[in-house]
């Protein structure tokens, strides 16, 4: 899994690519959203759009950071979901937790 | 050309996470070499990534000196991934429903759900030496048979 960060105004955008799998992507996001509250910011947007596959860790690690982040007075939101990661979260029924955005301008504004 | 309808592969991997990606790249191997790509080769893929995964994380504790052995068949538009490891056997009702309430925001515990979404038929058993089987089948579409295989 490949990630690139950056910050507009007070959110933190957080690009992922590639594979969210037991093993290597799972906890590399964890680290990046973990990263992310040390560095203060607890506005948090995932930006899914070059995720190819997420499995059953991956997701877990996806709830994990989105209780992490909650406890500690954040939120974390989804941006640009492929239909097939779309597809998961509609079966595992978490669609109904995350935000999930379309656009950068609409991740943006959901923070306001 | 017609197209050969049979293929089979079995492995035999130590129990280490980047395996999973050999195990992967043998099904995808396999779904084109019989003809057959796209949504249902996806799904597949993730259904054996997680029988693999539970094999080398619950079953054999990540014992890289365990192995998990998966047999891959596809049989006229019928897969058949047959995944056994060499650990001590778990309760399947003891496996909560993810998607209730009180379970949707628990890290684990979704394996053995993405394997039942995606895959039509889905058994456990146990092995000879006490590990866990599990057996999943799949009868893949004409349609989506990648176009360059077809007859």
């Amino acid at each position: 899994m490949k990630s690139e960060i950056r910050d507009v105004d007070d959110v933190r955008i957080i690009e992922l690519s590639g594979k969210i799998t037991i093993g290597t992507g799972d906890v590399k996001m964890r680290e990046l959203v973990d990263r992310s509250l040390e560095d203060g910011q607890k506005k948090i947007l995932i930006d899914l759009a070059g995720v190819s596959a997420i499995d059953s860790s991956g997701i877990g690690e996806m709830v994990a950071c989105y209780t992490t982040v909650t406890k500690r007075g954040g939120q974390l939101k989804l941006l640009r979901l492929s239909p097939k990661i779309n597809d998961i979260l509609h079966v595992t029924q978490l669609i109904t937790v995350f935000d999930v955005l379309d656009n950068v301008q609409e991740g943006l504004a959901a923070f306001k | 050309m017609p197209v050969n309808p049979s293929r089979h592969a079995h492995l035999v991997l130590s129990s280490r996470f980047e395996n999973i990606e050999i195990a992967e790249r043998s099904l995808v191997d396999l779904c084109g070499q019989a003809g057959f790509s796209g949504d249902d080769c996806y799904w597949l893929v993730t259904a054996l990534r997680e029988a693999a995964a539970n094999a080398i994380r619950h079953g054999n504790r990540q014992d890289p000196e365990k192995s998990v052995l998966i047999d891959l068949r596809i049989h006229d538009g019928e897969v058949l991934i047959r995944v056994e490891d060499e650990g001590e056997g778990f309760d399947i009702d003891a496996i909560p429903d993810p998607t209730e309430p009180d379970y949707l925001l628990r890290p684990s515990g979704r394996g053995i759900f993405y394997m039942r979404q995606f895959m039509t038929g889905v058994t456990f058993s146990r092995s000879p030496g006490g590990g866990t089987v599990v057996e999943m089948t799949r009868r893949l579409e004409p349609e989506t048979r990648s176009s360059g295989n077809e007859e």
